[in-house]
């Protein structure tokens, strides 16, 4: 056994720690939030330039990384300075979904460069947190595929150049065969969004499918056998999700942690009140808890038991969080409700991940039926 | 014990009901419904002029003033239904904050003069109690009032100051003595908005509406006849003042109202196909919160019978905030995990934007609003400070 982050590892995390504490504060992250991009390009290319998408993927991919650990690294960092730009979209459920069908290199070249954007189009509007349950049509003409169906939510779908288009071929609403994939360029006839700015920031839209014409070499993997390179690259995307929290937690802890010892009421600093105090204690052991689960998560990624360690993650960080933000805007009173103050972001980026494929309750589920079988 | 109303609460009830159906304007329920950020200024008013109208508008002010003078069954019911209809709420400060304070410690003249003007909406009230520096310790506060001839010379700032961008007038507490112990001296003044010197700065919330500002003094002039009371007396009729923003603060109609919401969104949404109140685990964090609810309600109505029977709330006050706000707390959280992924969109965009909504229309502002009850268990005495009342109380054999 041994904790300790390689060699390569900890250097990643000393200069994205940096990079970050330098150029991502507060007051700049704001001005991001408040842009019709709801990003900074020039972050982006730095990030890209600094080999932070290019940790997230294999080098078979073109990538130095892309173990659980690379993933987990990068994105406790990017929690912690509550970062908004779309990592987990354009490198996760995009890069990393293109590396796992094959014959994308071009794309995932781009990708690592900073040159590209995609989004992931699959949940629908009745979908929930269901990944099989697929509605959106494909159907063989010719030589083309006609895509027809709504897709909800699909972040960072502006800013891509391409979505990855989930749809069925075959099987009923809820199979897991029938589904394929397909990469369509945002510019295609009959493809229209509505994009909207995000609470917790960045942006989505919803996307409408209207006959989407599109050549067969568009189908990424083999026909109706998109769930799995789906599922396995969901895998990736829950440890970057649970790293993200956990960053964030580090962050809302911190910066009550100090609050604690510099706010003054009754002549003493509120950390001097033992209720106070206890309520910290309870953060700090449900943060040792998430760290340990993030590190379950990641370290099981390549063995049987990786979707009940990543369901399991994601049930305790979702538990966790909540604790976490709600305790943190508690014990600072007032300040904490405000826009300007840092924790508010962060609380939000920790709750509302929540959403982002499942909550509490549907990673329970799942852990259930996993722990079961 | 006997749970059951009377005849003619069951009566009140229906008239109630009744006036909700008929005197709620829809575009009022709807935008309370879709999140009450959405209400303008106008629309409170419209609101409070209807209520008026009826009778209805001061609640717990005595037939003298005006008032309705119902006791705290009436107005349990009352707030049950108005909830239930999606009824804007009544704008607190001058109604239910200022107005006990001017009935029992302000002159003849005040009240004559400032009660009428709540009534029928001539003025809007905020409160100036809080400021940066005084906030679970608001007897710390700094803003001082000196006396000159006949004014009072005001400086400092208040913040957190609710929909103060839209009152004509601040009711403050106002050091005038520096030198007395903390409590001593403090003063109750009325000071116009509109005076020279008033400056209000917008304050975002972490959901990104504007419910709340910073007001700042400099140099403020105000007539020595806006004090209320005795001068150095102000810290009395502030407490008075606190334990009338506790009587409504359980919540519990509020609560019903979500409680019903939620339900019906889970009946709405779909969870692997079937109906979210299906699944066994969201259907059992209703049923918690639902069985805390209940019980909460009865607690409630307790307490306010005692209170109708001229008993002042003591610590159970204290005890109907801190359970009332967390199962509100609670319930918010259930309707954004209720909406799965579109609890993301941002609503001002989602609402405002093209009018259309993203998803369900009830999803938009559900996250927003979770983020904003936040401040439930925050204002009107932190959660830690009515643990404290409760416990110093016990511990100092007070019951
Ligand atoms: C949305 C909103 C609207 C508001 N509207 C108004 C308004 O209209 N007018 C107005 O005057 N004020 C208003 N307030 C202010 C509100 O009353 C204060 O926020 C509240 O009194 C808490 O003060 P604080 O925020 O300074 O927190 P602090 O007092 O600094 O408290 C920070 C933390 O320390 C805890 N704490 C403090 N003292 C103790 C203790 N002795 N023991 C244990 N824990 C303790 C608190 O519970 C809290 O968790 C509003 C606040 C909000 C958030």
């Amino acid at each position: 056994m041994n904790f300790d982050l390689t060699e390569e590892r900890q250097m990643l995390q000393d200069t994205l720690r940096r990079y970050l504490r330098e150029k991502y504060d507060t007051a700049t992250r704001n001005k991001i939030l408040d842009s019709d991009e709801g990003m900074s390009a020039e972050i982006w290319a730095e990030l890209a330039e600094l080999g932070v998408i290019g940790a997230l993927f294999t080098e078979d991919q073109g990538g130095f990384g892309g173990g659980g650990f690379d993933i987990a690294v990068v994105f406790e960092e990017l929690g912690r300075a509550g970062v908004v730009e779309p990592f987990l979209d354009t490198a996760i459920l995009g890069g990393r979904l293109l590396g796992a069908v094959g014959g994308q290199d071009d794309l995932v070249e781009e990708v690592i460069g900073g040159a590209a954007h995609l989004a992931l189009a699959h949940g629908e509007p009745g979908a929930r947190y269901d990944l099989t349950r697929v509605e959106s049509t494909a159907v063989a003409d010719g030589d083309d595929v006609v895509l027809n169906g709504r897709k909800a939510v699909v972040v960072n779908a502006e800013a891509a150049g391409h979505l990855i288009v989930s749809a069925r071929e075959s099987g009923a609403v809820d199979e897991t065969d029938g589904i394929s994939l397909f990469l369509v360029p945002t510019d295609t006839a009959g493809l229209t969004m509505r994009g909207y700015p995000m609470l917790a920031g960045g942006r989505a839209a919803e996307v409408t499918l209207d006959d989407v014409r599109v050549p067969s070499s568009a189908r990424l993997g083999g026909v109706g056998a998109g769930w799995q390179p789906l599922h396995d690259t969901l895998a990736l995307a829950h440890i970057a999700l649970a790293a993200e929290v956990l960053g964030a937690m580090v962050s809302a802890t911190a910066l009550t942690n100090e609050y604690l010892g510099t706010r003054k009421q009754f002549g003493r600093p509120i950390g001097t009140f033992q209720a106070l105090q206890h309520r910290m204690a309870d953060m700090l052991i449900e943060l040792e808890q998430a760290r340990s689960a993030v590190i379950n998560a990641a370290g099981y990624l390549e063995t049987d038991s990786r979707d009940l360690n990543i369901a399991g993650a994601r049930n305790l960080i979702s538990r966790v969080g909540r604790l976490v933000a709600e305790e943190s805007i508690q014990l600072h009173g007032g300040i904490a409700m405000t826009q300007e103050y840092e924790l508010a972001h962060i609380a939000k980026r920790i709750v509302m991940t929540d959403h982002r494929f499942g909550d509490a309750d549907y990673h329970l589920e799942r852990f259930i039926e996993l722990s079961a079988a | 014990m006997d749970l059951s109303y009377s005849p003619e609460e069951q009566a009140f009830r229906a008239e109630v009901q009744e006036f909700m159906a008929n005197e709620l304007p829809k575009e009022l329920s709807e935008k309370v419904r879709l999140g009450d950020e959405a209400l303008t200024k106008e629309d409170q008013e419209r609101w409070h002029a209807i209520l008026n109208e009826k009778g209805w508008l001061a609640q717990n002010w005595p037939k003298e003033f005006g008032g309705a003078a119902w006791n705290a069954v009436q107005r349990h019911i009352f707030e049950e239904e108005a909830a239930k209809a999606n009824a804007p709420r009544i704008v607190p400060f001058g109604l239910s904050m200022l107005a006990p304070v001017l009935m029992k410690f302000g002159s003849k003249e005040q009240q004559d003069h400032y009660l009428p003007r709540i009534l029928d909406g001539t003025d809007w009230w905020c409160q100036g109690y809080s400021e940066p520096g005084a906030g679970s310790d608001l007897a710390s506060l700094k803003t001082k009032a000196v006396r000159e001839g006949d004014h009072y010379i005001v400086n400092g700032q208040k913040t957190w100051t609710t929909l103060g961008q839209h009152a004509d007038w601040i009711f403050c507490l106002v050091r005038t003595d520096p030198d007395a112990k903390q409590q001593e001296g403090i003063s109750f003044l009325l000071i116009d908005m509109n005076t020279p010197g008033v400056e209000v700065r917008p304050i975002i919330l972490l959901d990104g509406t504007h419910e709340v500002n910073e007001v700042w003094f400099t140099d403020v002039k105000v007539p020595v006849e806006n004090l209320v009371g005795e001068e150095n007396k102000g810290w009395t009729y502030a407490k008075y003042l606190l334990t009338h923003e506790r009587t409504n603060i359980a919540g519990v109609g509020f609560s019903q109202a979500g409680l019903e919401s939620v339900k019906r969104i889970a009946k709405a949404e779909k969870a692997n196909g079937k109906p979210l109140i299906q699944n066994p685990h969201f259907a059992a964090r209703i049923a918690q919160v639902e069985i805390d609810l209940r019980a909460l309600a009865t607690s409630n109505l307790r307490i306010v019978s005692k209170a109708s029977a001229g008993e002042a709330p003591g610590i159970e006050a204290s005890m109907l905030k801190v359970k009332g706000t967390v199962i509100r707390q609670e319930i918010n959280d259930l309707a954004r995990r209720a909406v799965g992924p579109y609890a993301m969109p941002f609503p001002s965009e989602s609402v405002e934007g093209d009018n259309m909504a993203i998803g369900p229309d009830y999803a938009g502002p559900l996250a927003a609003q979770y983020f904003n009850y936040r401040k439930l268990s925050i204002f009107g005495g932190s959660n830690e400070v009515q643990k404290n009342i409760i416990a110093k109380t016990m511990m100092g054999g007070g019951r």
